[in-house]
């Protein structure tokens, strides 16, 4: 004890160091081990999912190209006021920088970076670019604009110049059915083109009612999984989580082989004379297969979580409020329902999550009208390479997200969320 | 502890030697394919005389056409593809962005008669950057066994009148807008200058519009014959090799309507950056020459691009190939051009257009 206590008072520990400090040390090292041993996992997040998704969004507002392949020009343009058309410089030194062989590939990039603004400024640049290479000596002004006259109209300088801008929230305007025109002002795109806002609502509305049917259906599932013995439970849990083990593909391609013009539900109808055999019911390739297939796949995401709160709810509750003179439906709406709140609300937000990115059910099965925002993403990405487009698209898809989340847990509160 | 390093240090040169002698004596390549009979019948025609021949292997992949996956790897700076079959608007715009390597044409074997490879070659085969290997074309084919009145033009396609039921058509502008253009009357000299226009392009949805509540939508190539024999349509669009297979070898009911067939070519390019450059320049030149292309026209039929293979061309076959005189009577080839310029516009549009 001599050594532990000295006697200025102060608390030692065994080496005699003060108490104060040893405690503050050994918490230190527990800290930095808790921290260590998490540091492969965070690295991993880090570079798996927050670089990526940061890179790719840094994508929507990056434009490049045009001030790459042009930065002289572009840096002539700056100071053209748009009035009149420019001077001889900037013809001269976008025809220096056309003709550069070092230059080649960034003219190609920068062709569909203007192209995407305005349609036909790749074969513009194409022409231009063989042809100019031979114009030995100025004026260049005039070998433009005979190559093609559109070199001596305002909006083809306009759309280089504001190209010329490195950033640019054009791509957001895109996604957002706007535009905007050569002038600078933002106005709507023509209506034959707007598509985006529209597949927005639509994938949110179709997200919460593929929500609210799960709901719907998972709930007296859950119920029944809950309350029965558990050789039987254990039975039909099996029943739940086969499907949710097979292939997300192989149970859309199911459906396909069900709802199908000529599939097995129309046979068995045409069979028992529900429907004529030339008056088969339409269930895949629209909307209607979308919904029924996307509801099947979600499904367990809202058993499961709702099967484990059910578990844990004491049957003497529901026994409690009956004894208490409250008839079953009384005991099962105001005892029972509201402590399963949690699994509703963490069975929902996965189911809604989960729905508003779905992509591959919708493009096997959803035909023209059951395409959702993601499969215009994947578009843009895979077939149109606009990239910029299918970046901007995702971040707004991603706020979007975030907003609902936030409003979750405004309203139901996620702490109230339970997994199992 | 010293006496283990020497030998340690010896085992690992020994293997590092091991390895790089294994590496020279069979290279593995990866060719990306449309996948199905296609690529089936360039496995038959290409790939097994050539492992044959070097020693080498390959590893087949499918894709669903674009260029969306070269364009990320070589971003990347991890090129796992060597070879890649692609659609000339896609070979050209990639050319174009710097992410296929430029290929040397000059050293493209002669025809078996001779004619040097650039006289050889169709014209508009060979690219800065991709060499040519067959002729396809989408047409439409209809089941016998469904239709009553039997379709002969690509009006047809367009009469719910004549032909009611549903019709399957690829969802892309491309093809579509020039087939109703075609179907409204416009001859297919003339169909790329009106689609240039708004007037035109308004013309050709315009039709589109009388036939959309009656499509059934399709992207990877093997889903229309899938789609017909199913009885899903009663008609659909199609890629003519898809078509053969399933009438011919695979004894459908489907009959093809050549009226109309917008025909295009597929090119071998390589991404930048691959890491097998030699092996893969090796394997496009094995597999555009005259005996192998002429041999792939016997698995699928697609037709060479190499005159000196025209001949070479099983007699069975000849009569199933797109360029063949009875199917070539309206044909219009596809304008790379024209879509590489008004391709995001109009898909842009097409897309509003469908979801609307």
């Amino acid at each position: 004890m001599a050594a532990v206590t000295e006697n200025d008072g102060v608390m030692r520990a065994a080496d005699g160091t003060p108490l104060k400090q040893a405690l503050a040390r050994a918490t230190r090292i527990n800290k930095t081990r808790a921290f260590l041993l998490t540091t492969p996992l965070l690295a991993f997040i880090l570079i798996t999912f927050i670089l990526p998704i940061g890179l790719m969004l840094f994508r929507s507002v990056s434009a490049p190209e045009v001030a790459e392949a042009f930065p002289k020009t572009i840096a002539i343009l700056d100071e053209w006021t748009g009035e009149g058309q420019p001077d001889e410089a900037v013809y001269t030194s976008l025809a220096a920088e056309m003709s550069d062989p070092e230059n080649r590939f960034q003219l190609g990039k920068a062709g569909t970076r203007l192209n995407y603004m305005d349609s036909g400024f790749r074969s513009l640049m194409n022409k231009t670019v063989r042809r100019i290479k031979r114009v030995e000596t100025g004026p260049y002004k005039d070998a433009f604009i005979k190559i093609d006259p559109r070199w001596g109209e305002m909006e083809t300088w306009k759309t280089i110049q504001q190209a010329g801008n490195p950033y640019t929230i054009r791509a957001y305007l895109n996604a957002l059915d706007l535009t905007q025109a050569p002038s600078g002002e933002i106005v709507a795109q023509p209506e034959i083109k707007q598509i985006y806002v529209t597949l927005f609502e639509r994938t949110i509305w179709v997200s919460l009612g593929v929500t609210l049917a799960c709901i719907l259906l998972a709930y007296p599932i859950s119920y029944l999984l809950a309350t029965l013995p558990s050789g039987t439970s254990n039975l039909l849990m099996i029943f739940v989580l086969l499907p949710f083990w097979t292939s997300l593909l192989v149970r859309t391609t199911s459906w396909i082989v069900l709802l199908q013009t000529n599939g097995v539900i129309n046979d068995i109808l045409v069979l028992l004379g529900v429907v004529a055999t030339d008056d088969r019911i339409r269930m895949i390739y629209n909307m209607t297969g979308t919904f029924i297939a996307m509801t099947h796949i979600l499904l367990p995401f809202m058993v499961l979580p709702l099967y484990s709160v059910m578990k844990t709810i004491p049957r003497d509750h529901m026994r409690a409020a009956r004894s208490l003179g409250a008839n079953p439906l009384i005991a099962f709406v105001r005892i029972y329902m509201p402590q399963t709140i949690p699994g509703v609300g963490a069975g929902s937000i996965l189911v809604f999550i989960l729905a508003i990115g779905y992509y591959i059910t919708p493009a096997l099965v959803g035909g023209q009208d059951g395409q959702l925002i993601s499969n215009i993403i994947e578009y843009h990405m895979k077939k149109s390479l606009n990239w910029s487009l299918a970046a901007a698209l995702g971040g707004i898809l991603l706020a979007g997200v975030l907003a609902l989340y936030w409003l979750y847990n405004r309203i139901v509160g996620i702490n109230n969320m339970k997994l199992g | 502890m010293n006496t283990i390093k020497p030998s340690r240090l010896l085992i690992a040169a020994l293997a590092a030697i091991g390895l790089s002698t294994a590496a020279q004596a069979a290279d593995t390549i990866t060719v990306v394919s449309w996948g199905g009979a296609y690529t089936n019948s360039q496995v038959e025609a290409y790939h097994k005389p050539w492992i044959a021949k070097t020693g080498n292997a390959i590893n087949s992949e499918d894709y669903n056409g674009g260029l969306a996956e070269i364009r990320a790897q070589v971003e990347a700076g991890n090129v796992t593809w060597d070879l890649v079959d692609v659609e000339l608007a896609d070979a050209v715009r990639g050319c174009d962005e710097g992410i296929l390597e430029p290929l040397p044409l000059d050293e493209l074997p002669a025809g078996a008669d001779g004619t040097p490879a650039k006289d050889d070659f169709i014209a508009g085969t060979l690219h800065e950057c991709a060499v040519g290997e067959i002729v396809w074309s989408t047409v439409y084919a209809y089941d016998t066994s469904k239709v009553a009145a039997k379709p002969t033009s690509i009006a047809d396609f367009f009469d719910l009148k004549k032909i009611p039921g549903k019709r399957g058509l690829r969802k892309t502008a491309k093809v579509n807008l020039e087939w109703a253009l075609m179907a409204d009357g416009v001859p297919a000299d003339k169909v790329y200058e009106a689609l240039a226009t708004p007037e035109g392009v308004d013309r050709a949805f315009k039709k589109l519009d009388t036939i959309k509540n009656d499509v059934v939508w399709w992207e990877a190539g093997a889903q229309p014959p899938q789609l017909l024999a199913d009885g899903e349509v009663v008609m659909t669009s199609a890629y003519n090799g898809r078509l053969f297979n399933a009438i011919v070898n695979e004894k459908k009911p489907f009959d093809i309507v050549w009226d109309g067939q917008v025909w295009d070519i597929d090119l071998w390019v390589m991404p930048k950056g691959t890491k097998n450059k030699a092996a893969a320049l090796d394997f496009i030149k094995f597999s555009t020459d005259t005996e192998r292309l002429a041999d792939q026209a016997n698995y699928i039929s697609y037709g060479p691009v190499r005159k000196s293979s025209f001949a070479k061309v099983a007699p069975a076959m000849q009569p199933h190939m797109p360029t063949a005189p009875a199917n070539f009577k309206n044909p219009l080839q596809n304008d790379f051009g024209f879509w590489a310029d008004y391709g995001d516009e109009l898909n842009e549009r097409f897309n509003a257009w469908l979801a609307g």
